[in-house]
């Protein structure tokens, strides 16, 4: 790992100025940027830890809409007597990623700041038509996953919390690289009043939505509405663990086993 | 270089370091204390498992200037003297160990499982919990049953 300035700001102003400077980057869990800079994939100038900022952290209601700050640790997110009982498959999404003293220390918003093909919250994100909310602006979750580790971010933004829209139903599964955890492929869905989403991550070069799914599962929220369904395994990835041909059959059992955890 | 000040084991510390200096670094070289194992170097083996503020942490992806004030305790602060802690004693009971390069990790893995899961713990949960630290040894069969007993054992000890 090459060296680089650390700065740990207590307040939220003094973390947009630090931003501000060239090639300095957000800290948040570190679960994925530090092990990405000891293999020097990674060099920044400085790094500004966000972990002294508390109103970064926090799970609450806020109308018809949960708001998780951005430096919640999966394992709060999967502990959280509040979203157990309002949007449980996201404690079933954060208690499967990595494993525990991951979760102690990984975040939301560093996750979804990262936006590895295999993480398991983009397809939250996207599968809840959530909105991040940064220092600057709120980015529409549709539009935040651009690419294989891009984000809509811009340098020197940083997220300050996501807001997930409250789902009739939702549900979640994973097919998981047994060593690492990460999803080989993973589903949220969700019923909504806007109509029922479908979002897969692990299977793609970043996480997408699978159209066919969703208008099946719009004409009858059951997993019986899947049969048949296929995905074309064109543009999936492929890897030692696992082929795009499987991937893409992948897709549609975990989606049908998403529906069924959904209840 | 910054200088970082913390609590390790009950005692104020404090060192010269890099910004990217690990805890795990800053634990093992600055402050000589080997019992903390650096096994994969790569956040998957668990061996470098401490107990950042209470929580357990693999050190080898904490930085040290992000621990400044927070409190540390790593498996050579566990023992009460000469009196070893639940947990130690369990995995000496039960030989939970083969060649012992994983054992600090898995000991202060399975004092942060009884945090956050409790005294009262089946096989198949310890299992699940135990995901973060490896044994090369494969030795799990004793670990589970050292886990078990010494869970058990910590809430007797508390009460």
């Amino acid at each position: 790992m090459y060296d680089f300035d650390y700065h740990k700001p207590a307040h939220r102003a003094d973390a947009d100025t630090l931003l501000g400077r060239d090639n300095y980057k957000p800290l948040a869990g570190g679960m994925s940027l530090l092990p990405a800079l000891k293999l020097r994939l990674n060099r920044h100038d400085g790094l500004v830890d966000l972990g002294a900022l508390s109103d970064l952290q926090g799970i609450r209601r806020d109308g018809d809409a949960m708001v998780i700050g951005a430096m919640t640790t999966h394992a709060t997110v999967a502990a959280s007597d509040l979203l157990q009982q309002a949007l449980s498959a996201l404690c079933v999404l954060a208690e499967g990623i990595g494993d525990p003293l991951v979760r102690n220390r990984g975040t939301l918003g560093g996750s979804i700041a990262n936006a590895d093909p295999g993480a398991d919250y983009p397809a939250a994100v996207l599968g809840l038509g959530a909105t991040v909310i940064t220092n600057r602006r709120e980015i529409a979750g549709d539009a935040f996953f651009t690419g294989l580790f891009e984000t809509a971010l811009h340098s020197g933004e940083m997220i300050t919390a996501v807001r997930f829209p409250l789902p009739q139903k939702a549900g979640y599964a994973k097919y998981r690289q047994p060593a690492s955890r990460f999803a080989i492929t993973g589903v949220f869905v969700a019923q909504t009043v806007a109509g029922v989403r479908v979002a897969v991550t692990g299977a793609g070069p970043s996480v997408f939505r699978f159209a066919a799914a969703e208008a099946a599962l719009t004409r009858r929220f059951d997993a019986a509405a899947l049969e048949g369904l296929t995905l074309a395994p064109e543009g999936l990835n492929s890897d030692i663990h696992a082929g795009a041909d499987y991937r893409a059959h992948c897709v549609v059992e975990m989606t049908r086993r998403a529906v069924i955890a959904a209840g | 270089m910054p200088t970082v000040a913390m609590t390790v084991n009950g005692k104020a510390v404090a060192g010269t370091v890099e910004g990217r200096t690990l805890l795990v670094q800053f634990l093992r070289e600055h402050l000589k204390l080997t019992g903390t194992h650096v096994g994969c170097d790569t956040s998957q083996c668990g061996c470098c498992t401490v107990h950042l503020n209470g929580t357990g942490v693999k050190s080898c992806t904490v930085l040290a200037l992000a621990c400044a004030g927070a409190s540390v305790v790593t498996i050579e602060g566990l023992a009460d003297g000469d009196t070893l802690h639940p947990m130690q004693e369990a995995f000496r009971e039960h030989h939970g160990l083969q060649c012992g390069f994983c054992t600090p990790g898995m000991i202060m893995s399975a004092v942060d499982m009884v945090r956050r899961k409790g005294n009262d713990l089946d096989a198949q949960t310890i299992r699940k919990q135990l995901e973060g630290n490896i044994c090369r040894c494969t030795g799990y069969h004793n670990i589970v049953l050292a886990v078990q007993a010494g869970a058990a054992a910590m809430k007797t000890a508390k009460a």
